[in-house]
């Protein structure tokens, strides 16, 4: 635990890429293959599930500290982050302990047998053995979430220096279904033997919005465009007579699309495809707001399955019969994938269409009418380029339209998490109806650190009530609130649910009785749907 | 607390020994003001702190030791200097000065009428910081306390501590050809260091800021090890491997600029949380305060054996909860010495640590 425990304080330590890596390559090189194992799932959100509630860790702590549970609940509020709030109020260490990071994983999924007496007397034991940053750590891992700002790709390029592997296989063995639980170091990323697991998908490739102006991508007829569809993004896995969804949150969503299943009796051979999965129905892709109703839910009713159905709509093909071909261009991959979904013939699996616009200037009118089939804009992809790993900039772009926005007021605010512990950066925003402001968006992007902060100061000064984390201010400050989407909803006040709302700017040109109403919502909603 | 003697003390229809007032704490039968905010007659001064001495008093009563520093603040000023433990006499009321262990000549202020006793903490420390006069409880009916870490998450470690990790971040820096820059108040925490770092490691080089504060001090008798001033002609090889002391407001300013490469570390309390830490947006982070912990503030409170305490500038509302739970009178008090911004939380985003 102890090794486990510097990395992590040298991974918050430091903002900066190289000694994030230094760091990471030192704990590889010293730690036992089952620490190695833990630190690539604990740090890649593959913790197994919380084995204690945290209320009891908050009493246990609150107890063992001789302080009332409402203290802990402030000491709470201001730091931010409940691990680190019980590793700061409890008393010092009286002895020390060496037990390994796999050791102390091992202990917690144990817990569960225990009677919550024994679960205690071990967390609390735990606790009287360890330095303020050990238990930060032992608290993370049993709360989970690891905020050290490591992403995945940083995981993989020190696995990568680790193992002398490329960093592209190391990333293929890290995707798909695996718990530390049921493998181990060796057999997850040294063992080569990429046919155990048959299931597993390939990293996806992301772009990246597209900044300048089109023209400075170069001849028009170099790129190869599709509509942005607004959907689960998701790959879809036919080896040896299966079939395996992941979605992009590398999860696997197989059972949700019932539907989907049936094409491994009709693919003509072992295939992996990239695609988005919508709700279609009647030649026609649905709302969001259709597919919202699948997400999340094991169970599929026989009436949502007829009112909202699924299809795949296939983006690129990344093997064939068993052929990686990421490395193959675009273009090829693009033949290779028609063939693919002409022999199949299925109502399921639909390709997303080439769009040939012959100028930009007319890829420009397309994009603007985009919303018109409820797509969100264009993608452009380099007719040469290779299927990448992640958000890569260069050779895919996303060319979204314009989102939609209104002015609202802000009404409530609440205190952000982690790096934003001592800010209020959440805000909840409302339009008016009538005399009434009526709630009808949360958001917390879009400001800079620096607007957020004047935010925080009026939030203080303004406050009318508080709620626990949240307060709510004087109606006063406008800010026009970008979303790409928007349906109609029972669950909230307003009646609608906005898709990706965000700030776009403050209006400080507007007084609260200027901005926007409900109706003027509503219409937007009927011209959306309509 | 049903002492019946105590009770009189308190009696409701008479007037408070002190007041809270919109210009600061007042005793009206002595004619003076402690740590006022704006231009009285007659200021008691806890120490030459920027919001706890300010400008504008028409006499400044203080520490001895005080004020050199105020002077180089404030400029032509009309004072008094006072030593621990000796007693002034102002219609009946006796006012004295005890050590606050929080910077060089920090005092708490004592004043005592007919038998009742009041102590206005200012800012204080328990531990001994080989600079000021250590803290010293004072007996006393009403305490008035600071509480600018009065959460039970900031406890400190050992300075010796704190300081080997200093020493070892300093050599580590210079060792890969780096200067290390620490952010410290130029007054109380630069000095602090200047003192315990260990200045065999290298050079150390000083903001202007921090070198006009040590001249001043020197005038009090405090010796430093040797540094030097940066100015303008410094040459730009003399970084390189050296600690650097500046105040918290030079970080991200063209002057900070010129020191590159260098890695930088705030000393502060609010480095306790991460999140300050990563606001701050520093390399380091040392846990190092002149202000008390919960554990000080708490001793502070048992030892001044006060049965009321009113809570200033930090955590008032917590803390002040807290010690009514413990079966103090404690009440929170605004005062100006943080300003509007003094609740949860804020203390972390200020620019630098409170004074
Ligand atoms: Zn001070
Ligand atoms: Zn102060």
């Amino acid at each position: 635990m102890k090794e486990f425990g510097i990395l992590i304080s040298a991974l918050d330590g430091t903002t900066k890429t190289t000694e994030k890596i230094s760091a990471m390559s030192s704990f590889l090189q010293k730690s036992s293959s089952e620490d190695k194992l833990w630190f690539v799932a604990l740090l890649s959100g593959k913790r197994p599930k919380r084995p204690i509630k945290t209320t009891l860790l908050r009493q246990w702590a609150a107890e063992m500290a001789k302080l009332p549970l409402w203290l802990l609940e402030e000491s709470y509020h201001v730091v931010g982050d409940l691990a680190e709030t019980v590793a700061l109020i409890l008393p010092n260490a009286t002895k020390s302990s060496d037990k390994s990071l796999d050791a102390r994983m091992q202990d917690l999924q144990s817990l569960k047998e225990l009677k919550e007496e024994e679960v205690k007397n071990y967390i609390t034991t735990a606790w009287s053995e360890m330095n303020k940053n050990e238990r930060f750590v032992f608290n993370k891992l049993i709360t989970g979430g690891f905020r050290v700002g490591v992403s995945h790709k940083l995981i993989v390029k020190a696995l990568a220096e680790h193992l002398g592997e490329e960093e592209n296989i190391v990333s293929h063995r890290l995707m798909g279904d695996w718990s530390p639980l049921n493998t181990t170091f060796e057999k997850l990323l040294v063992e080569a033997d990429e046919k155990e697991n048959l299931s597993r998908p390939y990293p996806f490739y992301l772009a990246y919005p597209l900044e300048n102006e089109p023209e400075s991508l170069g001849e028009v007829n170099e790129w190869q465009f599709e509509y942005k569809w607004d959907g689960i993004r998701g790959q879809l896995i036919h080896r040896n007579g299966e079939i395996y969804i992941w979605s992009r949150g590398e999860e696997l969503i197989t059972e949700r699309f019932p539907e989907l299943e049936g094409l491994k009796e009709i693919l003509p051979y072992d295939c992996v495809i990239d695609g988005e999965i919508m709700a279609f129905k009647d030649g026609k892709p649905l709302t969001f707001n259709h597919l919202q109703t699948r997400i999340g839910r094991k169970k599929i009713s026989k009436k949502i399955l007829t009112d909202s159905p699924v299809v795949l709509v296939a983006y690129d093909l990344l093997e064939e019969k068993g052929d990686d071909l990421r490395t193959t261009p675009m273009e090829s991959r693009r033949i290779k994938l028609e063939s693919v979904i002409s022999q199949t013939k299925s109502p399921v699996l639909l390709i997303s269409e080439k769009i040939e616009p012959r100028s930009w200037k007319e890829a420009a009118i397309i994009r603007e009418s985009s919303r018109e089939v409820l797509s969100e804009g264009l993608m452009l992809k380099r007719k040469t380029s290779n299927y990448k790993v992640g958000r890569r900039r260069g050779d895919w772009w996303k060319w979204k339209v314009d989102p939609m926005s209104i002015d609202a007021v802000m009404i409530y605010a609440m205190r952000g998490h982690g790096r934003r512990a001592n800010l209020y950066s959440d805000y909840t925003f409302a339009v008016w109806k009538g005399e009434e402001l009526v709630p009808f968006a949360k958001a917390y992007s879009g400001l800079t650190d620096k607007e957020m902060q004047a935010v925080d100061r009026f939030v203080k000064k303004n406050t009318l009530d508080r709620f626990g984390p949240v307060r709510s201010v004087k109606p006063e400050l406008v800010f026009e609130i970008g979303f790409e989407g928007i349906a109609p909803s029972t669950r909230h006040k307003s009646g609608i649910a906005l898709r990706f709302p965000r700030i776009l700017r403050q209006r400080f040109d507007k007084k609260p009785d200027e901005a926007n109403t409900l109706e003027d919502l509503n219409s937007i909603l009927e011209a959306y749907i309509s | 607390m049903n002492n019946p003697t105590k009770l009189r003390l308190f009696c409701l229809t008479c007037m408070p020994l002190i007041e809270f007032t919109d210009k600061g704490l007042y005793c009206e039968k002595g004619g003076f003001f402690i740590d006022p905010w704006r231009p009285v007659d007659k200021a008691v001064i806890t120490h030459a702190h920027a919001d706890h001495s300010r400008w504008g008093m028409k006499k400044y009563l203080a520490h001895h030791l005080s004020i050199p520093v105020m002077k180089l603040r404030l400029g032509k000023i009309n004072t008094t200097g006072m030593n621990y433990g000796e007693c002034k006499r102002v219609n009946g009321v006796q006012l004295s000065l005890h050590p606050a262990g929080h910077i060089l000549g920090s005092a708490q202020v004592k004043v005592e009428y007919k038998g009742e006793i009041w102590v206005i903490s200012g800012d204080y420390k328990l531990i001994d910081d080989k600079i000021s006069t250590p803290f010293e409880p004072v007996k006393c009916h009403t305490l008035v306390t600071e509480s600018t870490f009065g959460l039970p998450v900031y406890k400190w470690k050992p300075q010796a501590e704190v300081f080997a990790e200093m020493n070892q971040w300093w050599r580590e820096n210079k060792e890969k050809g780096l200067a290390s820059v620490i952010l410290g108040y130029s007054l109380g925490k630069a000095q602090r260091i200047l003192c315990s770092i260990d200045s065999s490691i290298g050079n150390i080089l000083l903001h202007g800021a921090i070198h006009n504060s040590n001249l001043a001090l020197r005038e009090c008798g405090l010796q430093f090890p040797k540094t030097e001033l940066i100015t303008k002609t410094t040459e730009k090889e003399k970084y390189r491997g050296s600690l650097i002391i500046a105040p918290p407001s030079a970080f991200g300013s063209a002057w900070m600029n010129k020191l590159k490469p260098y890695k930088v570390a705030t000393a502060s309390g609010w480095m306790t949380i991460r999140g300050a830490r990563r606001r701050r947006n520093v390399d380091r982070g040392f846990i190092l305060s002149d202000h008390a912990d919960w554990d000080e503030l708490n001793q502070a409170v048992k030892l001044s054996k006060a049965e009321r305490v009113y809570v200033t500038h930090g955590y008032t509302g917590i803390f002040s909860n807290w010690l009514r739970e413990q079966g103090y009178d404690a009440h929170p008090v605004t005062t100006e010495y943080e300003g509007e911004l003094s609740e949860i939380g804020e203390g972390a985003s200020r620019e630098k640590e409170s004074e």
